[in-house]
């Protein structure tokens, strides 16, 4: 996998785009921790597409976060950034944060976006099956959040990360965190509720929903949902696996997605 | 010097296994705790310590704002120091805290501070806290990335509502008023502001550029503040401006008896109730990611709550407590020569004194209160002989002949 580099106007902000793989153009949009090191499912899809994805700002090398503030310049810059990279007619791709951002996109701009694969999206809010704040969560308490596996995630939250007790090393994983999740917080925080279920009817897409059946950060129960209010959807459910269902059950969200498209 | 009592309110009433129990002081801990009688009792008593400082002779009364926790029970600073109004005459009132950026509209701050102020005869010193995570972003659901720019917006607001004398248009990003008409204004024009600060370097600045008055509010004492105040002189000599003591103050928990031995006998399980109860909060609370700026990141300052979630307060006796200055505690003369040290290695005018602790009984509080303000306050009241200890630019200034309160008999 290697980046390049958008210069997006009008304010120049420098966009890393990752790119892997041949074959059918893929956009992928992260969730609110980003790509892994390694992302076992950017490297799976980029076995049979030709995987294009762009970080948004506060990610990794992409600037220019202070200006975006809300869910609609959040979609905009996202539609600005699909519309520069010139794709053909790709399948759009967003999982958790990034699959909020991918159905906004796909309700905004419904003539634009045909294909469309939410992979355990937020952006519902159901008071009986509340979304876990995120926000408040140490470390240590994530892979249970984001795996089937805690064990076995735990391994891929922590591959290729420095050394925590050394403080130069933490001073810059904490800054990495507050850019990441301060730039998350203004679509999630508190509640990742930005009104999106009154436009998902907007949504004229086919729709592949994909959902980890032991998500326990955004409850499966939420993929019914979006499945009810998108037209031309599908929902499929992966065993033995939690909110990270890319990265834990790889080769089943490729076949899920070659299955739909 | 200027020395203010500053009460924090806590719940008093804690188990001994509070920490077991519970994760947090703060944002979660269920209000089924807060027993409403036992409430009423303690607010009076608490009001009532507040007026008692004034009469024994603190230049300042102090009250603050927090939310969904036990550490401090005033949600609304103002509604305390409304009551404060009618019963003092001469102590400035420190209202160390309206979080300006939680308000909607932000005005609510210009208007409730205007009405204090005429209430209290031109005595009110106001304080624009950003508010700790907890409060703004847990409690009060502020979006963190977005505070710092929301407060700016607040308190440009509150300034020209302050200055304004006719209506005016207010088209901000996140407050929008066609007609801004603050009813009443404040008698003093603006009021002196105290900004609590806890290392964020753009807080240096904005004092500066406000002469606001920069207040550190640790509870770790202030050998350690030492980096962070240095860092604040630091950038005052920079900006070239003057370097009045009074551009700065400090809080300081301090607990004074007759010997140092009597001090860790009487007040040594209150300050084991405030730093392990009060100020128990749950790490993940502490500090949300985007509150802080990443340039106070890079500078290293941790907020006063990570680095107190980081801290081994269970196991820190009262020898830890008083040697590193955590806690100023013992006979008033070894209580008198540490805050000198205070002052002068921190170079502040403003001290808010700390002297109801924790689950602290009426009768400690005062016992402390006294001893404080007649064998300490005075023998460091002329530390800052060049600036003729007071600055003009930094307390209030009431009016020369406020009419008298009467009781409802007369």
């Amino acid at each position: 996998m290697k980046s390049k580099f958008l210069a997006l106007e009008p304010l120049g902000a420098r966009i890393e785009v990752v790119e892997a793989g041949k074959g059918r153009d893929l956009l992928f949009l992260h969730g609110a921790g980003g790509h892994m090191i390694d992302d076992p499912l950017l490297a799976a899809l980029a076995d049979k597409y030709r995987v294009v994805a762009p970080l948004l700002p506060g990610y990794g090398q992409s600037g220019g976060e202070d200006g975006l503030r809300d869910m609609l310049d959040v979609t905009l810059h996202t539609l600005d950034v699909l519309e520069r990279l010139e794709l053909d007619n790709p399948i759009v791709v967003g999982h958790s944060m990034g699959g909020m951002i991918a159905a906004e996109m796909a309700a905004v701009a419904h003539t634009e976006i045909a294909q469309l694969c939410l992979i355990a999206p937020a952006g519902l809010w159901l008071d009986d099956h509340p979304v876990v704040d995120i926000f408040s969560k140490l470390p240590y308490e994530l892979p249970a959040l984001l795996f089937h596996d805690a064990e076995a995630g735990s391994r891929l939250l922590t591959a290729g990360r420095g050394n925590m007790e050394d403080p130069e090393f933490l001073k810059q994983f904490l800054v990495m965190n507050a850019r990441r999740l301060g730039m998350a917080g203004k679509l999630l925080f508190p509640i990742p509720d930005r009104g999106l279920a009154g436009r998902l009817h907007r949504i004229t897409a086919r729709t592949l929903i994909v959902w980890g059946e032991d998500d326990v950060l955004i409850p499966p129960v939420h993929g019914d949902a979006f499945k009810k209010a998108i037209s031309k959807s599908k929902l499929v459910k992966v065993a033995q696996a939690g909110h990270a269902v890319g990265q834990e059950k790889p080769a089943a969200v490729l076949t899920a997605i070659q299955d739909f498209f | 010097m200027k020395f203010t009592w500053f009460h924090l309110m806590p719940w008093p009433h804690m188990p001994d296994d509070f920490r077991q129990k519970h994760r947090s002081v703060w944002v979660d801990l269920p209000n089924r705790m807060y027993q409403p009688e036992l409430g009423h009792i303690a607010y009076h008593q608490y009001l009532d310590q507040l007026e008692y400082a004034e009469k024994v002779g603190f230049d300042g009364i102090g009250v603050n704002e927090h939310h969904a926790n036990a550490y401090g029970l005033m949600p609304s600073p103002n509604i305390m120091a409304a009551t404060l109004t009618r019963r003092t005459s001469k102590a400035a009132l420190v209202v160390l805290g309206n979080s300006i950026a939680l308000y909607n509209p932000p005005l609510r701050v210009a208007e409730e501070m205007a009405m204090l102020d005429v209430l209290s005869g031109g005595r009110l010193i106001a304080g624009f806290p950003v508010g700790t995570s907890m409060d703004t972003n847990y409690a009060y659901g502020t979006i963190p990335a977005l505070t710092r720019e929301k407060y700016a917006e607040a308190h440009d607001l509150i300034r020209k509502a302050w200055a304004a004398d006719e209506p005016f248009a207010f088209n901000g990003r996140y407050t929008k008023l066609r007609y801004v008409n603050c009813w009443p204004r404040p008698i003093q024009n603006p009021p002196p502001v105290f900004i609590p600060g806890g290392g964020s370097v753009e807080t240096y600045d904005f004092c500066i550029d406000n002469t606001y008055s920069y207040s550190y509010l640790s509870y770790s004492g202030y050998l350690r503040a030492r980096l962070l105040m240095d860092g604040y002189w630091k950038r005052v000599a920079e900006r070239k401006v003057d370097e009045s003591p009074y551009r700065a103050g400090f809080a300081q928990v301090i607990c004074v008896a007759d010997t140092d031995a009597e001090a860790e006998r009487l007040y040594g399980p209150h300050v084991n109730y405030f730093y392990n109860r009060c100020l128990h909060v749950h790490p993940g609370f502490a500090d949300a990611p985007g509150y802080r700026t990443v340039k106070t990141i890079q500078t290293g300052a941790l907020s006063q709550f990570t680095s107190a979630a980081a801290r081994d307060y269970p196991n820190m006796s009262w020898k830890d407590l008083t040697e590193n200055r955590y806690v100023v505690a013992g006979s008033p003369e070894t209580v008198r020569q540490q805050l000198e040290e205070l002052i002068r290695t921190l170079r502040v005018g403003n001290i808010f004194c700390l002297l109801h602790i924790g689950n602290m009984p009426d009768d400690k509080v005062r016992h402390s209160t006294k001893l404080f303000a007649e064998k300490v306050m005075p023998h460091l009241r002329n530390l800052w002989p060049d600036w003729q200890n007071h600055d003009d630019r930094f307390w209030c200034h009431p009016m020369h002949e406020p009419v008298p309160t009467r009781v409802a008999a007369e």
